[in-house]
């Protein structure tokens, strides 16, 4: 690195500190501002901020190393990643993904954590988990930047401006174009207005008629879990503590889900409005929306509403008015890691750490941020919870079922005639959802994304609901014309990928499970390693650390169950195979030797039973 | 009279150590000499193997000679077991997993000091090296593992006579703790 860079590196780094501070906990946020500027994190930059914030090199480096989206050695100039969701593949994104790179003539194809680098640093192409854009995709980030609708022309073009330099600014802007998509409304998503009327209310009724109202709701969790929304505010609320937080965690990491890019972008207020009722209920000063890296571009509209909020009293001190009701928000980028999106491991990435989860209990509601009270919500409870505090805890309870009150939003991807956004009442059957966005020949619908469960036409009458199939939204929809081993192989690549290393059951297993998928599709599996799938999948289940660890095999085990013949049409006769081709890994030292007789050679395996032994 | 069990051990890619484990049951070894018949292994020096009721396997597989012998006793024997690090993860040898074979071979025929007559061998009568060392259970359907480098004696004893009988195996916490 030469001496100018350095110095620019230090300014830049000076700047970001002069602006957003010197907290610690504020690592990430510089972090992925020198990447977005620098295409890398360079050295300059671990070392002013490990002195700046009194953090080790090596806490710095270790952030560095965790977050896909950050990197210790540049990428290209236009660093590009194709979003590698399963929905991405059924829409011909690998295709693209080979088109491009023959266009930009670099040579391979690009993996997991191993992106191509063109020699001049002028462009690099990877991968990316799902970038949420499942209904219009095939889609890619471009220096993080989402591109929606892929096809062969907008890649061409995509080329044809890489090889000439034109800056993103200057790139058409369809390109950037994202929809919402909104395909039927329901409770929730039916009135996007918002005059501040849940905080009118709370300030008239008070905390505790606000809370009433959200526990007679029944509201429960939305992104995923489902638990009781009041309950967790209540503990939160009575737990000890110096201050208490409201998160919204908007890292929408799990793949085939994006609602919450919808409702973040025309239900932001409704979403702010939660947060903040949230917050005069528990009595947080401090709140932070955890935005997923992928959703960068939302980030001025977010600070546009939060600014307009400051100004109409909605935010800030003394809200409405009210004396010592002063609550304010500020937005953390995640930087490309699908455990941030399980609570813990959110808040330790909001502290500017890696994210790894934490050991629970204690849960947030008693220490979490910083150790102190903390509500961690979805992005659609607060949004619901603002509309019960208006309108009352009764008008949850008009839908749904008995156990969950209300509705649910969907994002539905994959084979159909309308993928987008769809809000339903809780207790809906799956057929249903399937008839109203014209799937046709539905083989199997992936409920609640890569960790979620598979579902075959046998499961369609089941309803959407926490007591039958909970959901945080993702429904993708595959047809009969589809392979479901390539989703299985899709889903055990990402989690391989985005274990955080960290507990044994997951890291590895994971990594088994992936290569024993990828034996199983190469042809070369047997009956044996059908077996080890389901043991290594109970291992995961009962001995990970946390939820990505116990719901990473569902796929696995869901499908090995209802749709075994995806496996079975490929195995080898044999009870056993060998993990790998015995006769190529001579080659070596068939090679070096210069050997070719028989010796040098590995015959193949002589199935059991077909050989009498003396 | 009823037959003994068969037994047959061979090492494979290993240092004997788990061998070594195995009479280091002591006087044991009369017990079990009454239990048992061994067949192919190193203690008997009998070079041939018959079918057996048990293999022991030490050592993980790393040339193409493990591989015929691996498959063979996988073959003959009912149950087929990998004793020791080495059998279960590939252990020591498959630290060379981390270089490239050509690497290796470079080091210790070619460049590596004290080396005389230079040269990689190529007769046919040594068996080739696989690329990387590989553990047993990624060639051939394995029935136990019997981890410890080495396994101790007690817990070799334990195992042994606990299969033989037909009961459930348990071992002892002060078998299998490894501290």
């Amino acid at each position: 690195m030469n001496a100018s860079t350095a110095v620019t590196v230090e300014g830049f780094v000076a700047e970001s500190l002069v602006t957003h501070g010197r907290d610690p906990r504020h690592l990430l946020q510089h972090l992925i501002r020198v990447q977005q500027r620098f295409s890398c994190v360079p050295d300059a930059a671990v070392e002013a901020l490990s002195a700046a914030l009194d953090v080790t090199r090596t806490q710095v480096r270790a952030a560095i190393a965790f977050y896909a989206f950050l990197h210790e050695r540049p990428r290209g100039a236009f660093e590009i990643r194709f979003s590698d969701n399963i929905t991405d593949r059924m829409l011909g994104s690998r295709r693209l993904i080979r088109l491009l790179i023959e266009r930009l003539e670099l040579s391979g194809l690009p993996a997991w954590g191993r992106d191509l680098i063109r020699d001049d640093g002028r462009v690099s192409v990877g991968l990316a988990s799902c970038t949420g854009m499942c209904d219009q995709g095939p889609a890619l980030l471009v220096n993080g930047q989402a591109v929606t609708n892929l096809d062969a022309q907008r890649v061409d073009r995509i080329a044809d401006l890489v090889q000439e330099g034109i800056p993103l600014e200057r790139w058409p802007g369809e390109f950037f174009r994202v929809e919402n998509n909104i395909r039927r409304h329901g409770l929730l998503l039916s009135n996007p207005a918002n005059d501040g009327a849940a905080l009118h209310r709370l300030i008239d009724e008070g905390a505790d008629d606000a809370l009433a109202e959200v526990e007679r709701s029944g509201l429960r969790g939305r992104g995923g879990a489902g638990f009781t929304t009041a309950i967790k505010w209540r503990f939160c609320r009575e737990a000890p503590g110096i201050d208490r937080y409201v998160v919204c965690n908007a890292d929408e990491g799990e793949p085939g889900t994006f609602k919450d890019r919808v409702l973040l972008t025309d239900y932001a207020d409704l979403v702010i409005e939660g947060m903040t009722v949230c917050a005069g209920v528990i009595g947080a000063r401090r709140g932070f929306l955890y935005l997923r890296g992928e959703y960068r571009y939302l980030l001025p509209h977010l600070e546009s509403v939060l600014q307009r909020r400051r100004a109409e009293g909605l935010l800030g001190t003394m809200i409405l008015g009210r004396d010592g009701f002063d609550f304010d928000i500020e937005i953390h980028l995640g930087a490309g890691a699908y455990i941030c999106g399980e609570e813990s491991a959110l808040i330790e990435s909001l502290e500017g750490k890696r994210g790894v989860t934490r050991k629970r209990p204690p849960f947030p509601v008693t220490s979490g941020f910083d150790d102190q009270p903390t509500v961690v919500n979805n992005v659609e409870t607060f949004l619901a919870a603002a509309r019960v505090v208006q309108w009352g805890g009764y008008w949850l309870r008009g839908e749904g079922t008995d156990q969950s009150a209300g509705s649910k939003i969907l994002s539905v991807s994959g084979d159909c005639a309308w993928p987008g956004i769809y809000e339903y009442p809780f207790g809906t059957p799956v057929h249903q959802v399937l008839s109203d966005c014209g799937a046709e020949n539905t083989q199997a619908v992936q409920i609640s994304g890569a960790a979620g469960a598979t579902l075959s036409p046998a499961d369609f009458d089941r309803i959407i609901a926490f007591e039958d199939l909970p959901t945080a939204g993702s429904f993708m929809i595959f047809d009969d014309s589809r392979d479901l081993l390539d989703m299985v192989r899709n889903f055990a690549a990402f989690f391989a990928h985005e274990s955080c290393g960290f507990c044994t059951p997951c890291r590895v297993g994971g990594a088994l499970l992936r290569n024993l998928v990828e034996k199983v599709a190469a042809g070369q599996g047997s009956e044996y390693d059908l077996s080890e799938m389901r043991h290594i999948g109970a291992v995961m289940r009962q001995a990970s650390y946390c939820g990505l660890g116990h719901t990473a095999p569902n796929h696995v085990l869901n499908t090995l169950d209802k749709f075994p013949q995806i496996y079975r049409r490929r195995l080898e006769r044999e009870a056993h195979t060998p993990s790998f081709d015995l006769d190529s890994a001579l080659s070596e030292a068939r090679a070096l030797t210069g050997r070719d007789d028989i010796g040098a050679h590995i015959r193949a395996q002589i199935p059991e039973g077909s050989e009498v032994s003396a | 009279m009823v037959e003994k069990p068969r037994v047959a051990t061979a090492s494979l890619c290993g240092c004997f150590g788990c061998h070594m484990s195995l009479l280091d049951i002591d006087e044991r070894i009369l017990q079990l000499v009454d239990l048992v018949t061994f067949d192919r292994t190193p203690l008997t020096d009998i070079k041939t193997l018959g079918d057996c009721d048990l293999g022991l396997i030490e050592g993980g597989v790393a040339n193409a000679e493990n591989v015929e012998v691996l498959r063979e006793f996988r073959r003959c024997c009912k149950t087929l077991v990998a004793v020791g690090a080495c059998a279960v993860n590939g252990g020591i040898p498959a630290m060379r997993n981390q270089f490239g074979l050509a690497e290796c071979l470079r080091e210790s025929y070619c460049e590596g000091i004290g080396v005389h007559n230079p040269g990689i061998p190529n007769d046919p009568e040594i068996p080739l090296l696989l690329n990387q060392v590989h553990p047993i259970h990624e060639v051939v359907a394995i029935d136990y593992v019997l981890p410890g480098c080495p396994p101790s004696a007690d817990a070799i004893w334990t195992f042994l006579t606990e299969l033989l009988e037909g009961r459930p195996i348990a071992f002892p916490y002060t078998q299998i703790h490894f501290d």
